[in-house]
């Protein structure tokens, strides 16, 4: 384990375990009457998202405020990246404040690799780009392993665009490390150019795929990159790919269907499907927070991190 | 000492060493027997009495206690553990991973809780236990049961209920487990390699 | 004015050979090459024992920002470093700001070059702005004799454009240079397309890109018989390409360049954009076939790409960073321990073939025998370096080099006689 929770590639097997055993204790704590721990008291977590994302940032503000940390947000509105300031001159700043940990949210890939040169502090990626988003990999195991029990030999389908996912990318990673199976399923134009190195199968037969598995995880349908025209439209996105009422039919009964929202209801899956019992969506959020808790309590207070 | 608190305490990682049997398997098992009586006595029975065993050392003897309880005076009492990883004073100067998830099986508020611990030594476990229970409820009060009191207190924490108190240096460890009581020392592996 | 120099104990290397020699220079010019030569009195002596004593090195292609970007290079920096690398004669790229396309820029650049540690020649662009829609006045820049043309950082989109521009310019004697790149293709790309890029979640020009405007210009040297020069190729289907072409008989030469031959696209892993430069850093078996292609003739040069940024500018997140990195001090050290050829052939392409291509054999690429000019670099094969940024020559920090242990480096380099370099300190 380092001071740095950047890839899901930097944890390993081992590294996944130890962080969903400790999630248990932090599902203990925020399930109790005051969901509040004195654990990171002093210490100083800064939330940096250079591209909005509120439910990631309060889940990470939740997490650390649970964790009795003090909290500061840098948000891109009202700070003074509009002024021209480079990310170097940011992150230092806010290093010369003292913080302890700093939450990266980026819209380009690798900026949480640039920012764990400059700092000295733990450094989280809350996602980066198309590249990788580990936290949320981590609760998706989390949310899968309570309904499923072990992932060993489980079948897991990922659907959609994983050419631009960074949620696709940490799963891939996190789920085959636990042993799953994952198959990919998107048309051509909406995976990545190579699949060299990935451990899994790929699929352009959504229909063929759903009875076959133990989890779909349904990806956002990114309406703004709709300009890259990689689909024709999102109408016969749906029509293919979409986890429509009738394909959710075709999974098995104790199939369980995961979405990483926000959601696009209507257009990568059925409004009618993501209210299915099996559909755990607000589940993956609940363990968001435990899972976060769990991340930074790693990294800033177990003593187990160099 | 536990295994969780051998792998914590310096040096880190160092095996046990037991140098001289201080209470054998008998005597552990009358002094949780005399700890029930003195527990049942002192609250004039076993009303709102909750038994809270600290991982993970404490565990096993809060275990027994309930069976004593259970044994002398018929009453299944409520039997909780607790890791207090996430309240000590030490975090990040030493590895400090919980070692199982904390369960409170029952509303702590005007209660009386019974701490149970192996091993009472500096006093800061049993301060960040003090800490946790709280996060629970307002119990009406707490009580602490352990087997070996070591002495060196860094806190001003006293126990109610003492299987054996045992004078010790600073740099010797204390092993309770269910065979008895050792005192030695930890040693590093590599020291003897 | 520059009076007498010996240079003394080394090893001749030139086109016309290997032989132990020393050099007698006079005014600028070599006067005397042969062994055991005595220095005349007031001589100046330069030490080469253990050394290759061979003709200035030629780069066909270097950015040295002059006009507009001088935080990141000027012709001064830029032409140290050369001469540092062991080159008297620096090929500038003419995409500055303003770029090189008409006269005026031209006079400009010639009037820095003036006091430069070593010749710098500038390109001219092919189009008004590298816009790649109107031709740029080639003949006035010809007439102030720019020798080679290029929109370099982009490649002539139009087909058509560009069968104009070879018309055109064969009918003044000049070179055009292409940058190979098919823009829709590469559109939004910041490194090779492939298993890095797909994993790093970062949009790759796939190698086609580069091969698809290669195919059609020598479709268009064909159709116009004119000549043409190909910049830093980069993909084992380039090589091929022109490996082919010049079995059927095309006028047609090729560079690549040092990080194309020593660099693949898995260095981008640790996203530090000093990896980032285009054509981008490809695959092993792209390294493989540019190395096979140096040492069989497909390729006739070894170019710098020699491109400096500032800090800031790198330190950008990896898609917002340029492209581009330093390689003027590096290249032959590169060359000599990566490619496994014979230092003849790797001088070759670093030296007279270059020359050859940007016109410049009268005066740079030797060979160094009596009453030629004195443009010659004196290199320890043996030196064991370390690359440190902070202590380049150029303005800018960006070798990807950094911390890399070399071997060979140069001891000493002369612009027509005058020791520009002296145990390997820049002397202006």
């Amino acid at each position: 384990m380092t001071a740095n929770l950047l890839s899901i590639a930097d944890l390993g097997a081992e590294g996944i375990e130890e962080l969903l055993r400790l999630t248990d204790s932090f599902v203990e704590v925020s399930e109790r009457r005051i969901p509040k721990v004195p654990t990171l008291r002093g210490r100083t977590v800064v939330s940096l998202f250079y591209e909005e994302s509120t439910r990631t940032r309060l889940s990470f503000e939740a997490a650390a405020k649970r964790l009795s940390a003090d909290t500061m947000n840098f948000s891109v509105a009202t700070a003074s990246v509009t002024k021209g300031e480079s990310l170097r001159d940011t992150v230092v700043t806010l290093e010369a404040m003292g913080v302890d940990a700093v939450i990266v949210r980026h819209a380009s890939a690798g900026v949480p690799w640039q920012v764990a040169r400059w700092v000295d502090a733990s450094v989280v990626n809350a996602g980066d780009g198309c590249h990788e988003h580990p936290t949320q990999a981590l609760l998706d195991c989390y949310t899968l392993r309570q309904r499923l029990g072990s992932l060993v030999d489980r079948r897991i389908a990922i659907v959609g665009d994983v050419k631009h996912s960074r949620v696709a990318r940490s799963d891939v990673l996190a789920y085959t490390a636990l042993g799953a199976h994952v198959t990919l399923v998107a048309p051509p134009t909406l995976l990545p150019p190579s699949l060299e190195g990935w451990p899994v199968e790929v699929s352009h037969d959504l229909d063929a795929v759903l009875p076959k598995v133990d989890a779909v995880e349904v990806l956002r349908m990114q309406k703004e990159r709709q300009t890259e025209a990689l689909v024709p439209s999102l109408r016969e996105y749906t029509a293919t790919y979409g986890l429509t009422r009738d394909r959710a039919r075709l999974l098995g009964d104790d199939a369980v269907i995961l979405h990483p929202g926000p959601m696009n209801r209507g257009v990568e899956i059925a409004a009618e499907v993501a209210d299915q019992p099996r559909s755990v969506v607000t589940r993956q959020v609940a363990n968001g927070v435990a899972v976060r808790m769990a991340v930074l309590f790693l990294l800033l207070a177990s003593g187990a991190a160099p | 000492m536990a295994e969780r608190e051998r792998r914590t305490a310096p040096p880190y990682g160092g095996s046990f060493v037991p140098r001289t049997r201080v209470m054998d398997g008998d005597g552990v098992r009358r002094a949780i027997t005399r700890i029930a009586h003195e527990i049942v006595e002192r609250n004039a029975g076993l009303d709102d009495v909750v038994v809270i065993g600290l991982q993970t050392g404490g565990v096993p003897l809060a275990n027994a206690l309930v069976e004593a309880f259970a044994r002398i005076e018929g009453v299944q009492v409520p039997l909780g553990t607790l890791d207090v990883a996430f309240y000590r004073d030490d975090i990040g100067l030493r590895p400090a991973m919980p070692a199982a998830v904390t369960d409170i099986p029952a509303e702590l508020s005007g209660r009386t809780v019974v701490l149970v611990d192996d091993v009472l030594f500096t006093g800061r476990t049993i301060r960040a236990a003090l800490n946790a229970v709280c996060d629970y409820g307002r119990p009406r009060a707490v009580q602490l049961a352990v087997m070996v009191d070591r002495g060196h207190r860094e806190v001003p924490i006293r126990p109610d209920f003492v299987g054996k108190n045992l004078p010790t240096r600073r740099d010797e460890a204390v092993d309770v487990h269910a065979d008895g009581v050792d005192l030695g020392e930890l040693v590093r592996l590599r020291d003897h390699a | 004015m520059i009076g007498e120099l010996l240079v003394q104990g080394g090893t001749v290397v030139d086109p016309t050979g290997t032989r132990r020699a020393d050099i007698l220079v006079v005014d600028g010019v070599v006067a005397a090459v042969g062994e055991a030569i005595s220095a005349p009195a007031g001589a100046r002596v330069l030490d080469a024992g253990g050394c290759l004593v061979a003709p200035g090195l030629v780069d066909l292609h270097a950015h040295l920002r002059q006009p507009g970007m001088e935080e990141a290079e000027t012709l001064e920096s830029g032409s140290r470093a050369a001469a540092l690398g062991g080159y008297t004669a620096v090929v500038a790229m003419p995409n500055t700001d303003p770029p090189v396309d008409c006269a005026s820029v031209v006079r400009d650049v010639l009037e820095l070059a003036a006091t430069a540690c070593c010749d710098v020649h500038p390109a001219g662009a092919i189009t008004q702005g590298r816009a790649g829609t109107r031709l740029a006045p080639m003949a006035e820049m010809a007439a102030l004799g720019v020798r080679l043309f290029t929109d370099d950082g982009a490649g002539v989109q139009d087909s058509g454009v560009m069968r104009r521009a070879l018309e055109y310019a064969s009918g003044l004697g000049v070179t055009l240079a292409q940058h190979c790149e098919d823009a829709g293709l590469a559109a939004g790309a910041h490194l090779h397309e492939g298993a890095w890029s797909s994993w790093l979640g970062i949009p790759g020009m796939p190698a086609e890109a580069e091969e698809l405007m290669l195919a059609r210009d020598l479709a268009l040297c064909r159709l116009t018989g004119a000549a043409m020069h190909f910049l830093h190729l980069s993909t084992a289907g380039s090589v091929a390409l022109v490996r082919s072409a010049k079995a059927g008989g095309l006028r047609v030469t090729a560079e690549a360049a040092p990080h194309h031959f020593t660099l693949t696209a898995a260095c981008a892993a640790s996203y530090d954009s000093v990896f980032k430069v285009n054509p981008p850093l490809r695959d092993d078996a792209d390294v493989q076939a540019v190395k096979a292609g140096l040492g069989d003739g497909t390729l006739d040069a070894i170019a710098t790409d020699h491109a400096p940024h500032p800090q800031e500018a790198k330190e950008a997140p990896f898609d917002q960073a340029p492209p581009g990195m330093l390689g003027l001090e590096t290249a032959l050290s590169l060359a000599l321990a990566e490619l496994q050829l014979p230092v003849e052939e790797v001088l070759a392409l670093l030296s007279w073939g270059p020359a050859a291509i940007a016109g410049l054999e009268h005066e740079h690429g030797g060979p160094l025998t009596e009453g030629r000019p004195a443009n010659a670099c004196v290199i320890d094969p043996s030196a064991s370096w370390v690359v440190e940024p902070e202590r380049l020559a150029s303005r800018s920090r960006n070798t990807p080099y950094a911390g890399r242990r070399l071997t060979g480096r140069v001891r000493h380099t002369l612009l027509r006689g005058e020791p520009v370099v002296v145990d390997g300190e820049a002397q202006r």
